[in-house]
């Protein structure tokens, strides 16, 4: 029983950092309060037209001048490492003009993510999904989505079984866009032979 | 004078039959001679052990024969279900799995509820639910059928929060999150539009394509005779319905509902109220040979899938006058569907929805191997017969490869792998799902009739039903128009997207 509280508490401390923002929402607008969600989860992003980015460092304490750019949606947005999942990306679905999105090493990001992508369809271009433990091949088959997708990070996800093949697939799906997936052992092993493919 | 005694001891143990001993000698070999000491004079041989035993069977024979202990001279199959229970919920499906593990998820009080599960064929060779093609989508034309889609697809994305056991492995459903595609004649154009907007209103995230937008996105399919096409972006897939039921029938019985391998062959009424018969008794039969066990309960609910009408017969639903409102019988009839696994090495890649033509096939990818699963709708006049689960393969000849080869080109040359067949529950009044209680029988609740869109309504309709047992009415979502007052009433609210 303790085991299991102590399971649910994680989980509820998940969701209540992914909540919907929407007092900040009704009060400073969708772009700003899209700012403070992703600053408050400890990621980092980077307004339209503007060329310096905005952080939270590791004690989540972070610069407040993001607020006097108001009505600027963001461009670029990196939350690598945060606990972001798929209620969070209700604060994030108005931006049009996603361009960048990294993803690597969240824990929470899964195959209904992925599907959720779809709102950023005409805009993004680069996705980092590397490293993510709970993708597996059912949700890389959600990116059909994005066609405007031009380059794709999939290294080191542990849920894919058979990743040259997968990559090849994806490579098919997307003709436009350069996949990156380092890290897996790509050698063939034969009954008894000695061949190895390495890629 | 030490080495000549571990030399004795080592003669007499090789004399053992006991394996372990040497491996225990080894060990206290290293140890010094404190241990070995030790044992030689624990050491001795292999009849005491033997004595031992001989003993502890006579004093067990000793208790069993004085009074106070549970031995009997009978007996008695431990595989009977108890002899009263509250709610008997008989069908072994996703559905009834669903139904109990929503029950004992809604009880406030810990073992509030008795539940047993009976089901028939625990290697559920002819269930729908394994034979099914798992796919789950939101586009329907009924709102409650969206309804309950969306919510099954919610329940799925939390799954492990719901159905994780603790130290089990985590529940993996295989989910494709590939979308659905509906193809329109010029026909049905409109109906399509319609349905579209009902589907947007209530939430599911769908997209139209006009013939060319859909030749950009799928080049590989012929948009010859295409009108309009459908498109689910989210909440859209197919799962293995396998991983769902083993995942419900773990969680379940991990909080208490009992398994019953069993068929149910009658029901005794024990009260007769008003017009309204009460069935209170169930008679279930063990599958191999002739012992039976009545089963006092409170509820039933009959999620028998396609055999629920033939249970509701046997129950004495229509042994009243076939013109009263006790007499109406339950329209769920087996209907016999084909599915065909085939090969192409040069067929549609990851990004293949689950496409529905207008023509009633349909297809979907299976794996990264260029397998696809496909299969056809027959006409009404053509229904195959139901007495068995043998493929016909001279269908797939003629009905579903032309289709399939006239919309993707690149399915001329296929090669058919496998096949089975399964049944679908089907609805002959207006294939939909009745879900809710029976209006003259008080005690009796329904889940069946879902004509091939029961599996992936399964979390959302358990729920409901668990709701009007449990608290009286729904509470989430509103089903009273998949009741049984509707067949009563011989009103039909008919599914317009239905293959």
């Amino acid at each position: 029983m303790l085991l299991s509280w102590r399971g649910q508490l994680r989980r509820k401390g998940i969701m209540r950092k992914n909540a919907y923002y929407d007092f900040t929402q009704r009060l400073y607008g969708s772009d700003i309060a899209a700012a403070f969600y992703i600053l408050s989860l400890k990621g980092g992003f980077r307004f339209v037209g503007q060329s310096d980015w905005f952080r939270a460092d590791q004690r989540g304490k972070f610069n407040w001048d993001f607020l006097n750019h108001k009505d600027t949606p963001l461009e670029e947005v990196d939350m690598s490492y945060t606990v972001i999942n798929y209620r969070g990306l209700d604060n994030l679905e108005g931006q049009q003009s996603l361009r960048t999105l990294a993803l690597r090493g969240c824990p929470e990001v899964d195959d209904w993510f992925l599907a959720r992508l779809h709102v950023f369809e005409d805009s993004l271009e680069e996705l980092d999904i590397s490293h993510c433990p709970r993708i597996t091949t059912g949700g890389l088959a959600a990116l059909r989505n994005l066609k405007g997708l031009r380059r794709l990070d999939l290294s080191s996800l542990p849920g894919i079984s058979s990743p040259g093949l997968v990559v090849i697939l994806l490579e098919e799906m997307l003709p436009q866009c350069q996949i990156i997936a380092t890290g897996y052992d790509y050698s063939i092993k034969q009954h008894g032979g000695e061949e190895e493919v390495q890629r | 004078m030490s080495a000549w005694r571990r030399l004795h001891v080592k003669v007499r143990r090789a004399h053992g039959l006991f394996t372990s001993r040497r491996v225990t000698e080894q060990y206290t070999w290293m140890y010094g001679p404190s241990t070995l000491g030790q044992n030689l004079s624990t050491g001795k041989p292999l009849r005491n052990d033997f004595f031992k035993a001989q003993l502890a069977a006579m004093r067990k024979k000793a208790a069993d024969a004085l009074p106070g202990s549970s031995w009997s001279p009978f007996d008695i199959n431990p595989n009977l279900p108890p002899e009263r229970a509250d709610i008997v919920i008989i069908g072994g499906g996703v559905m009834g799995w669903s139904i109990a593990y929503w029950l004992k998820q809604k009880e406030r009080v810990r073992e509030g509820v008795k539940v047993i599960v009976v089901e028939r064929d625990l290697t559920y060779s002819q269930a729908s639910t394994v034979l099914s093609a798992g796919g789950i989508r939101q586009q329907f034309s009924l709102p409650e059928n969206i309804h309950l889609s969306l919510a099954s697809a919610d329940f799925m994305r939390n799954i492990n929060e719901h159905l994780g056991v603790l130290n089990e492995d985590p529940v993996d459903l295989q989910f494709n999150q590939s979308g659905y595609l509906f193809l329109a004649s010029e026909e049905v154009a409109h109906i399509m539009e319609e349905n579209y907007s009902t589907q947007r209103q209530v939430g599911a995230k769908v997209t139209l394509l006009s013939p060319t937008q859909l030749k950009e996105k799928f080049p590989w399919i012929n948009t010859d005779g295409v009108a309009l096409a459908s498109y689910g972006l989210e909440n859209e897939g197919w799962f293995d319905p396998w991983s769902l039921l083993n995942a419900f029938r773990r969680k379940a019985m991990s909080m208490g509902v009992i398994q019953c391998c069993g068929e149910v062959t009658g029901a005794v009424a024990c009260s007769v109220v008003h017009d309204g018969i009460t069935a209170c008794v169930e008679q279930v039969q063990m599958p191999k040979g002739l012992e039976y066990q009545m089963v006092e309960c409170a509820i039933v609910v009959n999620a028998a899938g396609a055999f629920s009408g033939k249970l509701a017969e046997m129950l004495g639903i229509s042994s009243n006058p076939k013109d009263t409102i006790a007499g109406t019988p339950v329209p769920v009839e087996p209907r016999k569907r084909y599915i065909y696994v085939v090969h192409c090495p040069d067929g549609p890649g990851l990004d293949t929805p689950f496409l529905i033509d207008y023509s009633g096939m349909y297809f979907r990818r299976e794996g990264l191997g260029g397998n696809y699963i496909t299969g056809a709708s027959p006409k009404e006049a053509d229904e195959p017969d139901t007495s068995n689960l043998e493929v016909d393969h001279q269908f797939f000849e003629d009905s579903v490869w032309p289709r399939l080869a006239y919309r993707v080109p690149a399915f001329e040359k296929l090669k058919v792998t496998s096949a089975w067949a399964g049944f679908y529950d089907y609805n002959t009044f207006d294939q939909n799902g009745i879900i809710g209680d029976h209006p003259v029988i008080n005690n009796m609740y329904f889940a069946t009739g879902f004509s091939g869109h029961g599996l992936q309504q399964s979390p959302a309709a358990g729920r409901a039903v668990a709701e009007l047992i449990l608290d009286g009415n729904f509470k989430t979502l509103d089903m009273r128009g998949l009741g049984f007052r509707r067949i009563m009433a011989q009103e039909p609210i008919l599914e317009r997207n239905i293959l």
